[in-house]
Formats: C-alpha cells, structure tokens, sequence
C-alpha cells in the first residue's frame, strides 16, 4: 500500500451469522481515483461500502483512512474522515422536512447543541434551487419529501452526499430511477469529483456505466475479490467476456 | 402599479396557506379545544367562572407534565406504560428522604434522580436488550408499584409539615392568590420539551428516529443514546408531576399516577401524534391535556350522569384521531 491511498481495507471479511458476506477481501481508493464496484446481486458490494461507512463493523480485517489504521468506525466518525454516502436504499426519512433530510446526522448547531434551524433552511433552499432544480413554489425547504419522486428524492440523497465537501463519496446504485438525462447529469458530476481531487466509489448494475466513469474496476463475486483492472488496460467487450466468465465459473 | 403583473411568492406578510400547511395539526386540534369550549360557554354556567379553570390549572399538570415529555418519546416510536409507577417510586424517595434529613431540597433532589434512573432502566431495558417498550414497561410499572407497595408496606404519609414553606409554594402555591404554579411549571416544561424537540440536535433525532431507524443509523444519528435519554427524560417529568400532586394534597398515598395513564396517553394522541412515530407537536399534546380533563366537569355541570365521561372520551379520541389521520393525508 501507499500512504498515498485515500482508503485501504486488508482481508477484511464480514458475516452475519452463517451468511459469509465478504471474505478477505483487499480493496483500495486511490487519491483522485473512480472505483467501480460490479457484482451480481448479492455479490457483497453493499455490505463491503457499509463497513466503509462505518455501519457494519467487519468480522475481522483492518481499515486504513489516509495510511491511518481505524479501529471501531462509526459512522459518525467516517463521515468526519470525509465519507459521504449515497446508500442503495437511499436513507430518507419521509415525513421530514426536506432540510431535515438534507441534514441527517449533521446537523449544523450553534452553541450547546442547539439548531441553526435558520442557516439549514436558507442552505436548503439555495441547494433547491440549484443542484435539485427544483423550480415549483410549492416545494420549499419546510416541505415533506413524502411526495416526491422516486427520482426527486434519489436527487436529494444525491445533493446531501456532496454538500459537505467529502473526500471519499460513495455511490451504491446512484442512477436506479432516474431519467436518462438525469443519469448523464449524474455520471457527468461523477467525472468532476476526480476533477476536484477527490475519490469515488461507484457502483451499478449498469456496466456501461461503471465503464464510462471508472479509473479502475473491482469485480466482486460471492463476497470475494474476482478481479480488478485497470480502464486503461482493458476495452469495454473484454469487461464483459471476463464478467460473464467469473459468473459462469467464480474466477477468471 | 405593476402589482398586478408581478405575481411576487408571498415572503413579507402572512401566508395562510402555507401557515396552514406547516402547522394543519396544531390549527386542528386548536379549533376542537374552542369548538368545546364554545360548547361548554353556552351549555353550562359553570364554564362562565373561574373556579373551574382555576380546578383545571391545579389538576392537569401533574399528568400533564409527563404527556409533554412522553410525546416526545411516541415521536421517537417508543411508549411507556410505567410513568403511574415512576411517579409513585420517586415520590416514595421523596418522602424517604424527607424524613431522613428534614431537608425537602435534598428529598427533592433525589426524587428527580429517582424518576432519571428509573426511566433510564426502560430505556436500557428497551434498547440494550431489545424487548419492546410496550411489553417492558408494563413488566416494569408492575415491579415499581410493587416495590411502592413493598417499601411502604402500603401506609400513605402526610406531607402537612411542607405546609406554608416556600418549597411548597413555589411548587404548588397559587400565585397572586388564585393561578395555580404547577400551572406555570407545566407552561415551562412544554416550553421546554419544545425547544428540546424543535430547536435541538436531540429532539432532531428524536424525530428522525421515528420516522425511520434505519436511516438514522445510516446517517449515524446515535440512536441508542438518544432513545435511552428519552425514556429517562419521561421518567423525571414523571417524577416532578408526581412529588406536584403529592405535596399538593399534602399526602402521599401509595397509588400516586393511578389513573392517569390513560389520559396521559389519550392526550398524546388527541394532540396529534402519530402511533407510527416521527410525527408529533408539544402544543397538540398540550392542548389535547386540557381537552381531556375538560370533558369530566363539562360532563357533570351539563348535568349528564357521570358515566357518560368515557363514552365521550371514547368518541373524542376516536374522532380526533380520525381527523388526524385525514388532515396527514391532506395536508403538506
Ligand atoms: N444485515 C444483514 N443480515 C444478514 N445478511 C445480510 C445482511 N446484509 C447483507 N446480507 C447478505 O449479504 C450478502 C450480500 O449482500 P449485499 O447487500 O452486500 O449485496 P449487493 O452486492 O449489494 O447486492 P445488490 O446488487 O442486490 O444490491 C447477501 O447474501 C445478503 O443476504
Ligand atoms: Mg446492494
């Protein structure tokens, strides 16, 4: 490993109960680098970027935040080692005002705890209406996301996750429901994230996705490592034979 | 002169719709409480004097105090069933301690402490062993109001040595003669509740707890912590409205908080907040207290017989909570 690599997990496994959801399994983040993750369902890779977030903590194996070694990670402290999240289930509470949303977990307080319930409106609103495009009056920082879209809400998870300036933003399914244009907005702003010097991991079910925007590519199968390439050694036809032989045989 | 031709969002002056919007519950229940109380103006002289809001104001709060604080915790998806029981555990502590050292403030002290670890023993219970909190605390309002029974050997204990102190003034004592202070310690627990529910990272929490747990520890919100401060936070209030009626009455007998659970829960619900959690207001609850207690008296000075109460109760409740049901779906 580099003490250059954003995040590094060494044999980490993961089981729940008799489940073995992950075994030692290696992966790295570089500085500046798109990770696409690929599976089949099942294959392990949203357990393996919830122990990323801190939300699971992992049967054994060790996790590395800038070179640092990081015991016991919560996910209150991932989010301050600059993980973001866009979870496959989108982690939404409906009934909650739309700032409320925005503002899981991370509130922002003035003295005591209290909250600047003022700031977290105006900076709602000023996300409304720019990144969410939201453009109807009826829809304002106060309201409940109860009615929204499929595709409004993944919007909101998706705004949320790149305000607070993450260093590592993570991406589990981010384009499920949404419309094309939407998706290439999406995979365009995945570009600018290595743009701006940060790290990203992504994952689809959608190979041509992951192909577009990733630097390298993890294949995950039955919760373990299948493989990892690098885009620039390999085309988009040879992905897909090398996909379909770890699926028909476990292994390349 | 372009007014007309600008249709401009009404930022500056008042929007009803959107008032309406954000707090349909609250105007709701609000306009029950005065649609009764209009009732009750026309129907009966009692409800044209004073002495009956005056009974109300003394009478509400040592419930009332609880409902506050346990709304937070039906928001946050959890109930508690044994705040009759804390009430009497931490009263006896209160007179325990009184006896023992004379020193009412010191008593007090530990009765508060009493009401905190008892609470905070449901929510332990609740969280790290994840019974859940219907059934837990109906186990532990059984053990408390057994080890009432137990420690006191079921004798009451008159208070009547507290009678002309400041402490029991400043508890119970009516101010300018006829407003009664556990009414002004209800107004501030409510004013607090809210503010805790409303305007801190705890009651935010609270909230999102309730909607959705498994989003909140996806979002690393600690729930744990938060749920078992909640259960504590009722057991204090629930200690402080209990040691009210206690010193009020000046005795304190064993089955303190019997009778209360239900209209403790019933103003909950009648306030608006929803069985499901993650919704709910401190004013509705605060309102619905009054609506409840109101129904008794009207009940009797209307001259119906008393037993006619519950059915009432039971047609408010119903009701109430049926427009509660719409308005959600209507509104926002
Ligand atoms: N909390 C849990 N308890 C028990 N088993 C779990 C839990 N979470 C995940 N698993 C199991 O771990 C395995 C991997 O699940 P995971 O959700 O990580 O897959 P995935 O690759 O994200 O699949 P998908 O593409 O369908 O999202 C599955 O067999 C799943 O049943
Ligand atoms: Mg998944």
């Amino acid at each position: 490993m580099t003490e250059n690599d954003r995040l590094e997990l060494r044999n980490i496994s993961k089981s729940f109960g008799e489940v073995h959801s992950l075994r030692n399994i290696n992966f790295r983040v570089g500085r500046n680098e798109v990770v696409g993750l690929l599976g089949d369902n099942g294959a392990g890779k949203s357990t393996l970027i919830k122990i990323i977030t801190g939300y699971h903590q992992p049967s054994s194996g060790e996790l590395y935040f800038n070179g640092q070694r990081v015991d016991h990670l919560t996910v209150p402290r991932a989010r301050e080692l600059g993980v973001e999240t866009v979870y496959q289930e989108r982690a939404l509470a409906d009934q909650q005002s739309l700032w409320r949303n925005i503002f899981i977990g991370r509130e922002l307080t003035t003295r005591f705890g209290f909250l600047d319930v003022k700031k977290m409106r105006a900076e709602t609103d000023r996300l409304m209406r720019g990144e969410l495009g939201f453009t109807s009056t009826a829809v304002t920082p106060d309201s409940s996301i109860k009615g929204f879209s499929g595709g409004e809400k993944q919007g909101v998870a998706i705004v949320r996750a790149l305000y607070f300036h993450a260093e590592i933003i993570i991406l589990d399914e981010p384009t499920m429901g949404l419309a094309l244009s939407e998706t290439r907005k999406l995979l365009n702003f995945v570009r600018e994230i290595k743009t701006a010097g940060k790290s990203c991991i992504f994952i689809d079910h959608n190979v041509f996705h992951v192909y577009d925007v990733a630097d390298r590519i993890v294949l995950l199968d039955r919760g373990t490592v299948a493989g990892e390439f690098r885009k620039a050694d390999l085309s988009l036809n040879e992905l897909l034979d090398k996909m379909q032989h770890v699926a028909e045989t476990g292994s390349l | 002169m372009a007014s007309n031709t600008t249709p401009m969002p009404a930022n500056t002056g008042f929007d009803l719709g959107r008032f309406l919007r954000r707090n349909g519950l609250q105007v709701g229940i609000f306009s029950v409480m005065l649609l009764l109380w209009v009732i009750y103006f026309v129907s009966t002289p009692a409800f044209r004097q004073g002495n009956i809001y005056t009974a109300l104001m003394s009478t509400v709060p040592y419930w009332g105090i609880v409902a506050l604080p346990l709304t937070m915790l039906v928001i946050g998806r959890e109930m508690d069933l044994s705040f009759p029981s804390i009430m009497a555990m931490s009263v006896t502590t209160f007179v325990g301690v009184n006896l023992a050292t004379g020193q009412p403030l010191l008593a007090f002290a530990a009765c508060l402490l009493t009401g905190f670890a008892v609470g905070l023993i449901n929510g332990l219970i609740v969280v790290y062993i994840g019974i859940p909190s219907l059934i837990a605390t109906i186990g532990t309002q059984f053990f408390w109001s057994g080890m009432v029974q137990v420690i006191t050997n079921g004798r009451s204990f008159p208070l009547n040595e507290l009678r002309g102190t400041a402490f029991r003034d400043i508890l119970v004592g009516n101010l300018f003669g006829f407003f009664p202070m556990q009414m002004i310690w209800m107004i501030l627990v409510a004013v607090g509740v809210w503010f805790l529910l409303n305007r801190h990272r705890f009651g935010a929490h609270v909230y999102l707890i309730g909607d959705n747990e498994n989003t909140a520890r996806l979002m690393g919100v600690p729930v744990n912590r938060t749920r078992v401060l909640m259960f504590a936070i009722v057991g204090v209030a629930a200690a402080f409205g209990g040691l009210l009626n206690a010193i009020q009455i000046s005795n304190f007998f064993t089955n303190l908080g019997d009778g209360y659970l239900l209209i403790g829960l019933a103003a909950v619900f009648l306030g608006g907040t929803s069985v499901f959690g993650g919704v709910g207001t401190v004013f509705g609850t605060f309102i619905g207290a009054f609506i409840i207690a109101s129904i008794q008296p009207a009940v009797v000075a209307i001259g119906w017989a008393g037993f006619t109460t519950e059915v009432i109760y039971g047609l408010i409740i119903v009701l109430s909570v049926a427009m509660h049901t719409i308005l959600r779906a209507r509104i926002r």
